[in-house]
Formats: C-alpha cells, sequence, structure tokens
C-alpha cells in the first residue's frame, strides 16, 4: 500500500478546496440560507408542523442531505475529471499506485468536502431554529456514510465524463430531480398514495427519511430499511469502482 | 547483461486495430543518453507510455531496473520519471505544491532539501511559491522536469523536451539534460529534430512505422553510415564533366565552377588520389578543395525512406 501516494492525492485535492474557501463554503452556505428564508419562513406560516415537527426544523435534514448529495458528486467527479482534461491524468497512471489507492485519495478528499459543508449547513441551521438531535451518533454515521456514497457516484460520473457537459449530465437529469423528490421539503406521507408508491422507488428517500430519524426519532420509513438502502447504493458503487479497475474502463488503453 | 531498461517482443495494438508497436528490442544502458528519433507517428510516444505503464502492453515483456513493469509495477514505476510531450499541468497550484504532489505520488516522504536542490538547478527556485499558470512556457517544462525528478528517479524519459521550444530554451534545456546525465541519471528522450540527438546523445534509435531500424553509437553510426564529399573549386568553368572522368561519381555545379565528388569513408579506396590525379590529366586547374562529412539528418532521411519503401 502506497499511503504516501494516497496521502499526496487527498492532501493536493484538499488543497483545491481550501485554495477556493469562499466559493467552497460560502455559495452552499447562502443558498442553504436562502432555502430556510424561503421555505422556512414563508411555507412555515402555511404549513405549521409536519408529523408533529414544526416546519423550519423539519426541513434542515433534508437541506443537509441535498446540499451534500451534490456537493459530493460535483466534488469528487471534478476532482477526477478536472486532471483527465487538463492531462495530468499521466501521473497517476505511471506512479506506482494502484487504482483503489487512487480511489481513496479521491473519494476521501470529496467526502471530507462535503462533510465539513454539512457541519457548517448544520450550525447555520441553528442561527434559524432550535434543533434537538435525538440521535447525534446515528446522524454523524449517515452523514459520513451519504457523503462516501455520493463521492464514489461522483468519482464513477468523473471517470465516465468525456466533456463538461456530460460532467453535469447525470447530476442535472438524475440526482437533483431525484434529491428534490426525495422528501427534502416534505414528508412523503403528505403526497397521494399513487406517489407515495412511486417516491419508495426513490433510493433518496431511505437516505432522507433516515437521517430525519436521527434528528427527530421518527421517519416515513423504517430506520433499517434506511440504513439497508445506503448500505445497498454504496455496495453498487463500490462494486462499479471494482469494475472499472478490471477493465480499464475509460481510463487506460 | 540486461540494461537498466529492457525491452523484448513489445508489441502495441490499439482498439481500433492500429499496430503502434510491432515487434520491438530495445537494451537501454545505465547512465546513458539515448535519443529516440522518429518521424511524427513513427510510435515513439507509444513506447514511452507503455514503458511507464500509462499504456497497457498488447504482447512481450518490459523490465526496468530488473523489475517486470506489470507484476512489479511498483518497484518499476518508482524508478522512473516521465516529462510528457504535452505542458499538463495544474495551472492554479503552486510550483512547490506540484513537485510535492509528485514525490508523494511516487511514494517518497517529504524532502524538502531534495525538492529545493531540484528546483535550484531547474533555475525555479525563485519560483517555487508562483502559481503555475503565471509562468512562462519555458519554465512550465521545467517543472514538469521537476516533478519528474522530484522522486528521485533512476531513468528519465523526456517526451520532445524541446518540441514548439525556441533555439535559446532548447540550448538550455540540452544543458540541463548533459547535468542530469553528468548526476548519473539513465536518460530516454524522443525527438524528431536531428540536431538535437547530435548534440546531446550518447546513442540513437532511429523508430519508425512501430519498429526500431537501429540502435547504435552516435559516433559509430555517422563514421558507419557517413559520406563523405569533396568539393573542387575550378579555376575556370567546365560546361561538362570530361569523359575521362565519367567514372567517378560526380556533380557539376549550374555555373561550372565546382565540381562534388561523393564517396564512402567505409570503403577500402576513397579513389580521392585518382580522381585529382585525373582532374590534372584533364587540364582542370583546381582554386580550392574542402570536404563535408554528411550529417545525421542525412543519415536519418535515408534510413526512414529505405524502411518506408
Amino acid at each position: 500500500m502506497n499511503f504516501q501516494g494516497v496521502r499526496a492525492i487527498y492532501t493536493f485535492e484538499m488543497a483545491r478546496f481550501f485554495r477556493t474557501l469562499l466559493q467552497s463554503f460560502l455559495s452552499p452556505v447562502i443558498s442553504t440560507s436562502l432555502y430556510f428564508v424561503v421555505f422556512g419562513t414563508a411555507l412555515a406560516s402555511r404549513i405549521e408542523t409536519v408529523d408533529g415537527i414544526e416546519y423550519a426544523a423539519f426541513i434542515v435534514p433534508g437541506l443537509i442531505m441535498l446540499t451534500v448529495m451534490t456537493q459530493s458528486i460535483a466534488n469528487a467527479s471534478f476532482g477526477i475529471y478536472f486532471p483527465k482534461f487538463i492531462g495530468t491524468v499521466y501521473e497517476l497512471f505511471s506512479a506506482p499506485v494502484n487504482f483503489l489507492e487512487i480511489v481513496v485519495g479521491y473519494v476521501g478528499a470529496a467526502a471530507t468536502k462535503s462533510l465539513i459543508i454539512g457541519l457548517i449547513i448544520l450550525a447555520t441551521a441553528f442561527l434559524f431554529v432550535d434543533l434537538d438531535i435525538q440521535h447525534p451518533m446515528a446522524m454523524l454515521c449517515f452523514l459520513v456514510l451519504t457523503c462516501l456514497s455520493f463521492s464514489l457516484l461522483g468519482f464513477i460520473i468523473g471517470i465516465w465524463a468525456g466533456n463538461f457537459e456530460q460532467l453535469n449530465l447525470v447530476p442535472l437529469l438524475v440526482v437533483t430531480p431525484l434529491v428534490f423528490l426525495g422528501g427534502s421539503f416534505y414528508s412523503i406521507s403528505m403526497l397521494p398514495q399513487i406517489w407515495q408508491t412511486v417516491s419508495l422507488f426513490n433510493p433518496v428517500v431511505y437516505l432522507i427519511s433516515g437521517f430525519r430519524w436521527a434528528f427527530f426519532g421518527q421517519a416515513d420509513v423504517s430506520i433499517g430499511l434506511s440504513l439497508g438502502a445506503i448500505g445497498l447504493f454504496t455496495l453498487g458503487c463500490m462494486t462499479f469502482i471494482w469494475w472499472i479497475f478490471k477493465t480499464g474502463w475509460r481510463i487506460r488503453s | 547483461m540486461t540494461g537498466i531498461v529492457s525491452v523484448q517482443n513489445l508489441r502495441k495494438t490499439y482498439p481500433g486495430g492500429l499496430h503502434a508497436l510491432k515487434g520491438i528490442n530495445l537494451e537501454i544502458e545505465e547512465g546513458e543518453i539515448l535519443a529516440l528519433l522518429g518521424p511524427n507517428g513513427a510510435g515513439k510516444t507509444t513506447l514511452i507510455s507503455t514503458i511507464c505503464g500509462i499504456s497497457k502492453i498488447t504482447e512481450g515483456k518490459i523490465t526496468v531496473g530488473g523489475m517486470d513493469i506489470v507484476t512489479e509495477y511498483r518497484k518499476a514505476r518508482s524508478m522512473i520519471g516521465l516529462v510528457p510531450q504535452e505542458i499538463t499541468l495544474e495551472p492554479f497550484e503552486t510550483v512547490i505544491n506540484s513537485v510535492r504532489f509528485s514525490r508523494g505520488l511516487f511514494g517518497k516522504p517529504k524532502n524538502e532539501a531534495y525538492l529545493d536542490q531540484v528546483l535550484e538547478s531547474l533555475s525555479l527556485l525563485d519560483k517555487k511559491d508562483a502559481r503555475v499558470i503565471t509562468l512562462s512556457g519555458g519554465m512550465k517544462r521545467r517543472v514538469l522536469i521537476a516533478k519528474a525528478l522530484s522522486h528521485e528517479p533512476r531513468v528519465l524519459f523526456l517526451d520532445e523536451p524541446t518540441a514548439g521550444v525556441d533555439v535559446e530554451l532548447r540550448k538550455d534545456m540540452w544543458n540541463t539534460v548533459r547535468k542530469l546525465k553528468q548526476q548519473g541519471v539513465t536518460i530516454i528522450l524522443t525527438t524528431h529534430y536531428i540536431e538535437e540527438a547530435e548534440a546531446i546523445a550518447d546513442r540513437i534509435g532511429v523508430i519508425n512505422g512501430g519498429e526500431i531500424l537501429l540502435v547504435e553509437d552516435k559516433n559509430a553510426l555517422m563514421a558507419r553510415m557517413g559520406k563523405k564529399k569533396i568539393r573542387i573549386d575550378l579555376m575556370e568553368a567546365a560546361n561538362k564533366i570530361p569523359n575521362k572522368l565519367k567514372s567517378y561519381d560526380l556533380d557539376l555545379a549550374k555555373d561550372g565552377k565546382a565540381l562534388t565528388y561523393t564517396y564512402d569513408t567505409k570503403s577500402e579506396r576513397t579513389g580521392i588520389t585518382g580522381l585529382l590525379n585525373d582532374l590534372q590529366a584533364a587540364g582542370m586547374q583546381m582554386r580550392d578543395v574542402q570536404t563535408q562529412q554528411s550529417s545525421l539528418e542525412d543519415i536519418f532521411v535515408g534510413l526512414v525512406q529505405e524502411s518506408s519503401t
């Protein structure tokens, strides 16, 4: 195992993050604050509580998940796509590192970034609402797992993408709709029966639901199901990456 | 004995069916500068990419320092530094961070003193904390070399280090390469500038169409392949070559004032004495005589043309 190599990738990627500190931190914080203002304040006058939870507080887990998922994908996909785009990827392939080490370095850095952002948003949320987190450890576990699994997904997208358009295509057409329709801003029990059933095919529902359970001790689906879903999702991404490693898909001629 | 880099029966076929390398055999000796000379598309970059692990081997075997580049890739690759043809650098990062990254990636622990020394030898020390994007083209190329040297490699590959570089910088680059050789680094460079191979290489390999046409000591190559010319300036212009001299390989200049005689230095008789005697007998008076050694360029063009016909 080339630990120095993994550390080099991780440090280099984190440096990119801190170099663009303002953009990295400020933009998710500002957009989340806007969500709080618009949804939390405007809608809260109409929807006072969801399942007995104050609406402004109810949307906190969903908002964190929304940002963490999109940021994980954006960071991880860009992290590996950019070296491909500018050509510096030759160095990775000529270095004594294996694919697993490359994945650990890039995905680890991307997941760290989105974890930091997630925690900052949580801190911001405390400015707007009173929050009492029921299961803090479970909350943290869910957050870390989500950061990791979506960074893995982002890494795959970054390997797959042949240009910047494709890089944005999957997040735009698949991930963002799934996240928005995954119950970030509402409980799926508020939907008509048919849409409740449809929602159960959306994997993001289980993640947001599980995360919300960690906050409030209650959720749309059971916590076990949520854990199973995120475990399955992570496993799926890992299998796909293993396959990329075996076949050299899109990386080595 | 096998060289520090040993390539045996290497074939490379791209998925599209292109045979980029057709059975390459090459032994590179420790401490030498080997220039791989060939026209564009000859397979120079493919050969280097394959040795460095960027491109997969279709068939054959490569070892570096005795380590197989596939089964013992970690040991093999940590001995290799690669300077790619294109300038590919993270534009917003500083010089020193880019170099640190490369060192770490190759599994070496931090050593700031060594990195400073590398930057110093490449005249980059004062640009250590500058962002890559602010550097000139020549400096960026030197940053690439610094990255390749960051992990103390024994073998350095330079893929067209002076392509698109002005004369001044090219000379600088040659000096850098010579300095590295003195430090004991084995250097393999590709080029399509014959002048470059002639100036710095110990041995020259000529590659075309995915095949190595020859690998030979530079001086021996030039002596072996070299043809010499004698140019004889005449006192009075001649309108044709006299019949007596027809048996010699002579060219008459357009103005008739000079004769050029081409001969082979390695043949037993150069025919110079005979020619000079016969010239006198033909009543031609000489004003001046000069000899010219044919350049590597002539040899190269000859070889490549031969191989493509």
